[in-house]
């Protein structure tokens, strides 16, 4: 009885905030939990007729199907060497620039230069596309211009599966380079300036002073971050590489959302690219548990 | 100082400077040389004189562009998107950012754990598919401004800022001259959170004028896409823009014309946010800030 009384206080107390509320909750409900209710049709054999709940069950069939597909390990492949590349030049970048946007020792100079290097992230990624398709064109693009006038011969980039690794890396790193360090200058900002002064007084070089205090001062944030782009590890954004993708550098660029998108909406096989989806999910579930008890172990810091 | 040092100093400062610098060109290059090249003349475009500065002058390329029914079309169409959503999209957001930023709110705790669920799992992209085309917003004038309603990460932001710099004891006081929760909101909690609000604004009217993957999705309907989608076609695509004939005379003028007027398009499509963006940079700023205190 008293707790019901105190629920109902609650939720007198609260109304108008509940209102506020029904938007945004009732936008998840249907465009969030609505479809993860409905991956239940990775189990079953989903036909548009009967919905979610009551398409005949088959078990692990799509799995099994999946991982006995001749595309099983070259999407896996793709898209682990895809995201490791990524993880390993385009993580590290950001932190640098960050450290030395700290060191910069004329104010107007380092605001410049922030400017600069945040400005690409504002382009969408369908002009970054289409500018790397214009720049890297053999004819007229401006790289094989630079290229034949220190004696190259033009490359037609696009047009070779080697280089689509190379060109998705460097253009992410243009984007988003200056975005993401962003994050790092906040938590250079939050070093406690009497160490800095504790160190120059003992006679450390700015150089030491890089090393043995900005950069364990943003050891967590760095590995807050390390720990989710783990967690997304299999989950490569989908927008780029299916702008990239031509039919000479598939063989490389089908990763496993393209794959899906094809496959399951263009195709219609639902219930296939459903548990393809989960099978996605499960790893990245699984990769972000590993590496965060890692991390717990190692340096104590950690997402949960 | 010691003159050892002070050399030492100096050589730090220049090597880091240079560092900058070059990070600074690298990130500038390749904008100049779209907006140079697109104001070229074409031949020099083609045969790769343009460099770094425009060689030449001619504004072809932009005409073609504004006499191109889908591109005059496409920008209609995200200006409506990116207008309506974003107003939608704040409102709704500042409304449930202020609700949790609320601590006696009862059930806060569960309310938050049922948001933040869902920056970590999701049904993926073919069931939200199915959910949507069920619900009948499939191919509609509203549908890619009623997906993506809120951003999760943006109502933490919200709540972070509203719980964070406004002060509890003016609530109090409100509530004790006898206002409503929806009249502390709207006359009190609103006018103090315009910092918060440039944010979201700032964050979904980009999300909105440079997304094209739910409009890929979702829309069918050509006059429904966005500019996005017909960029994709001609810039990534390479298809041919569809002008009317007296834009341009000839099949070969058209061909030459090809390279400056994508260049010329890269230009009219990114222009509205690199000239706000200056303007605006410390609020986005502001906004990676609020958010990484608390993720």
């Amino acid at each position: 009885m008293q707790k019901q009384n105190k629920f109902l206080r609650g939720i007198r107390h609260s109304w108008q905030l509940y209102v506020l509320l029904i938007p945004a909750l009732a936008y998840l409900l249907i465009f969030h939990y609505a479809p993860l209710y409905g991956i239940q049709i990775a189990f079953r054999d989903y036909n548009p007729g009967l919905g979610f709940t009551k398409s005949p069950f088959v078990g692990l069939k799509h799995f099994a199907y999946f991982m006995r597909s001749p595309q099983f390990v070259t999407l896996i492949r793709n898209t682990i060497i895809l995201n490791v590349l990524r993880l390993a030049f385009c993580f590290p970048i950001p932190i640098f620039l960050a450290l030395a946007l700290n060191e910069a020792s004329n104010a107007r100079f380092q605001k410049l230069v922030q400017n600069l290097t945040y400005a690409p992230h504002f382009i969408s990624t369908v002009v970054l596309c289409g500018m790397i398709v214009s720049f890297t064109s053999p004819t007229t693009g401006i790289i094989n211009t630079f290229i034949q006038a220190f004696g190259g011969k033009p490359i037609d980039f696009m047009g070779q599966e080697g280089w689509f690794r190379p060109i998705y890396i460097l253009s992410d790193m243009w984007k988003d380079t200056g975005w993401s360090s962003i994050i790092y200058l906040a938590a250079l900002a939050g070093t406690d300036p009497s160490l800095h002064e504790a160190a120059q007084i003992d006679g450390a070089s700015r150089f030491q002073r890089i090393l043995y205090i900005n950069i364990p001062g943003i050891a967590s944030t760095i590995i807050i971050l390390l720990i989710m782009e783990f967690g997304k590890m299999m989950s490569l954004g989908f927008e780029k590489v299916y702008l990239l993708q031509n039919s000479l550098n598939l063989p490389v660029s089908e990763v496993i959302s393209t794959y899906v998108y094809k496959t399951g909406l263009l195709g219609a096989k639902f219930s296939y690219t459903t548990a393809i989806d989960v099978f996605n999910s499960v790893i990245n579930c699984t990769l972000l548990l590993i590496v965060n008890k890692i991390s717990s172990k190692v340096s104590e810091t950690s997402l949960f | 100082m010691n003159k050892k040092v002070y050399r030492s100093e100096k050589l730090f400062n220049g090597i880091v400077n240079v560092i900058l610098g070059i990070c600074g060109l690298l990130a500038l290059y390749p904008l100049i040389f779209v907006v140079s090249a697109s104001i070229s003349d074409p031949t020099a475009v083609n045969s790769g004189k343009v460099v770094l500065w425009p060689v030449g002058f001619n504004i072809k390329g932009y005409k073609a562009i504004l006499k191109s029914k889908w591109i005059t079309t496409g920008y209609r169409n995200s200006l409506f998107y990116t207008v309506a959503g974003t107003a939608i999209n704040v409102s709704a957001t500042l409304m449930a950012g202020y609700a949790l930023s609320r601590k006696d709110l009862y059930g806060r705790k569960l309310i938050t754990l049922f948001m933040m669920f869902t920056m970590w799992f999701s049904g993926g992209i073919i069931t939200t598919y199915l959910v949507v085309n069920k619900i009948g917003l499939y191919n509609k004038w509203y549908t890619l401004i009623v997906m993506g309603l809120i951003s999760v990460y943006n109502v933490i932001i919200t709540r972070s800022f509203m719980s964070g710099s406004i002060p509890l004891e003016l609530q109090e006081a409100a509530r004790i001259d006898g206002c409503s929760d929806f009249q502390i909101f709207g006359r009190l909690i609103l006018p103090l959170s315009k910092p918060v609000i440039a944010i979201l604004c700032l964050y979904y009217g980009l999300g909105h004028w440079n997304s094209y993957f739910n409009a890929l999705i979702y829309l069918k309907d050509k006059n429904l896409q966005p500019l996005q989608i017909f960029l994709r076609e001609i810039l990534v695509q390479n298809e041919a823009v569809n002008m009317s004939s007296d834009a341009l005379d000839t099949m070969i003028e058209r061909a030459m014309m090809a390279q400056t007027m994508k260049y010329s398009l890269i230009v009219v499509a990114s222009l509205p946010m690199l000239i706000i963006y200056p303007f605006l940079q410390k609020f986005f700023v502001k906004g990676v800030m609020i958010g990484s205190v608390k993720g």
